[in-house]
């Protein structure tokens, strides 16, 4: 696999603020990669970065293999669809597909044909005459699109591209992003701060918080596996046990999570399966979900959050209501451990899992 | 939307009568056959007049000046004006807020406080009274105009844009032929007009900043002191009217329009 970004050491601040503080991240050619993080945490100024609006303050940029931390936009072969898509309102949404090509004076006829080709690719094909102003907001989308892949860059960069677009249409573009990069088969990096996007569509992602990445992996990897507090708690809802429960569970006091669809709800009377953890509580508070049901069990004054399928056919998962006690089981494999401090991802290799 | 009721009408035509009728007696005593002074009635009506104004060796110079320095003084505000509203909308600096104001400050000051100080400022130079004082006397106020209108549209243009235009492969120049202008051609349009009729019917700063020269409101001026051929001035006063309306109304087409589509 070759390394199509590499962002080597980087750090960018604005006066005092330190938006991205050294970040070091390798992304394959051909990936889907996501840079997941809440608003504020660095992901779109890493972007930024490589798209060429902002310079690092420290550290290298690398577009196959080479460094282009001082190139102007211009002069950088990557694309961005932006979040507020920055179509050109004066243009046609032909005209504004084919700037690219405009303004490095591809022939007109070339023109045309690719200009056919990128409206195809999403769909626009009847609108090419239009204004902006005359398309809705997943039609705007895909002119964004279009425009940014008509100069079949090494990457394309998308800054939160599908957040301005209701629920629906927003899972159907979701889907429909990810069958284009298979088509097309350029590098896509996708800024987010939707965990749920994230996961669904990347082949990687890398979870940002206060400038850094916490961890980069699979989205299984990552869900799995968190390393940490925030990553447990950014991407999916977990449980994280410490302290006196912790050493109850597992013989020592050391953080660890467990997500709770693992954990299996039971009747008290009922033993265990070999190789399980199991504590007994009191269900405070049963959700009926359809697919699942969720239950806040109180155990030992902590609450534990259990995710229970709801697979009997004639009443729920045990049935377990409120003021219940029950029996919480779960595989102890489940027990993930986690560091103490998000800081600690420092001295993890991120850059090793590509090559 | 209400229909206005009777005394709001009554109101709003009472205001537009107040506003106009001294123009419209401006307008008849430009066809008056009395010559000397202005009797109400006139007497009798002639279009004479016209002739008279338009053989008049002074006024055509005067007219001519005008025109050369409203075109000038529009042409110098609109780059000015443009550049300091790209440089206060594009990036921050020091004294970034107070550049605004300082901008827009000569359209506030009393016209003869512009005049004074540019003519003491002139006389410290060491410059010699000329069409280009002219010019930079209206500028000053001109600039105002122009900054005004680019920089309320820049701040309605996303600068994403600009980043797009740049993302796509376009340098500076290609970006700000391809999107920037366009973007900003109403309010240029509209901003250069302004700029056009304020300095075609200026006379206070021009008062200080020319020198021998009259521009058409100065000879209107020195002409109320003459006895004779008084409606030859209503005449000029009548073409000023029509030069300045006409840049105001295309000015508000243009603005209209983009707002319209925006």
């Amino acid at each position: 696999m070759t390394v199509a970004v590499e962002f080597d050491g980087v750090s960018k601040s604005f006066g005092d603020v330190q938006a991205v503080n050294n970040v070091d991240l390798k992304i394959a050619d051909g990936e889907f990669f996501a840079m997941l993080g809440p608003s504020g945490s660095g992901k779109t100024t890493c972007l930024r970065m490589l798209a060429g609006f902002e310079i690092p303050t420290a550290g290298r940029i690398l577009l196959d293999g080479a460094d282009v931390s001082g190139l102007p936009p211009y002069d950088r072969d990557v694309n961005t669809v932006f979040q507020d898509y920055a179509l050109f309102p004066h243009m046609t949404v032909a005209e504004n597909v084919a700037y690219g090509l405009m303004v490095k004076k591809v022939g007109d006829k070339e023109r045309r044909t690719r200009v056919d080709g990128a409206l195809a690719l999403v769909h626009l094909e009847a609108l090419g005459a239009r204004r902006p102003a005359q398309l809705s907001g997943g039609q705007r989308q895909r002119v964004a699109l279009a425009r940014a892949l008509i100069n079949r860059p090494a990457v394309l960069l998308l800054d939160e591209p599908l957040g301005a677009l209701d629920l629906k249409l927003r899972q159907e573009m979701q889907l429909e992003l990810k069958s284009l990069q298979r088509e097309v088969g350029i590098t896509f990096i996708y800024v987010t701060h939707d965990q749920e996007e994230a996961l669904t569509m990347s082949d990687r992602l890398a979870v940002f918080n206060h400038g850094r990445v916490e961890q980069v992996g699979t989205p299984a990897e990552v869900y799995e596996s968190p390393r940490n507090p925030f990553v447990a708690g950014f991407v999916g809802v977990s449980n994280i046990v410490e302290g006196a429960l912790a050493t109850r569970l597992r013989g020592n006091p050391m953080p660890f999570t467990v997500r709770p669809e693992k954990i299996t709800l039971s009747d008290p009377a009922i033993d265990p399966p070999e190789g399980s953890v199991f504590i007994d509580g009191t269900v405070v508070e049963a959700t009926y979900l359809g697919m699942y049901s969720r239950y806040r069990v109180d155990v030992d004054g902590a609450v534990l959050l259990v995710a229970g399928q709801n697979l009997d056919v004639d009443h729920g998962e045990v049935g377990a209501t409120h003021g219940r006690r029950v029996r919480l089981h779960w595989n102890s494999r489940a027990c993930r451990p986690l560091s103490e401090s998000p800081a600690a991802t420092d001295n993890i290799p991120t850059a090793g899992a590509v090559d | 939307m209400r229909t206005a009721g009777l005394g709001l009408k009554a109101a709003a035509l009472g205001a537009i009568l107040y506003l106009h009728v001294p123009i419209a007696i401006l307008f008849l005593y430009a066809f008056t056959t009395e010559d000397a002074s202005f009797k109400f009635p006139p007497p009798s009506l002639t279009t004479r007049w016209f002739e008279v104004a338009w053989n008049n060796a002074d006024i055509r110079a005067a007219l001519g000046l005008s025109l050369r320095v409203a075109f000038v003084a529009m042409v110098v505000a609109l780059i000015l004006g443009t550049l300091t509203a790209g440089a206060v909308w594009r990036t921050r600096f020091f004294g970034r807020e107070a550049l605004s104001l300082f901008i827009v400050l000569p359209i506030a000051l009393p016209g003869i406080i512009t005049g004074i100080a540019l003519r003491s400022a002139i006389n410290l130079a060491d410059l010699s009274f000329s069409f280009w004082t002219i010019v930079i006397g209206h500028a000053t106020f001109c600039v105002a105009v122009a900054y005004n209108n680019v920089i309320a549209r820049l701040r309605r243009t996303s600068p994403s844009l600009i980043e797009a235009s740049m993302d796509l492969g376009a340098r500076g120049w290609q970006t700000f032929r391809h999107v920037l202008l366009p973007q900003l051609s109403s309010a240029l349009v509209t901003g250069g007009m302004l700029a056009f009729a304020l300095s075609f019917d200026e006379i206070i700063v021009t008062t200080f900043t020319a020198g021998n020269q009259q521009t058409l409101p100065i000879w209107i001026f020195s002409s109320l002191v003459r006895p004779r051929n008084r409606p030859v001035t209503n005449v000029v006063a009548l073409a000023v009217v029509v030069l300045t309306f006409v840049p105001i109304v295309v000015a508000q087409r243009f603005s209209r329009r983009a707002e319209e589509s925006s």
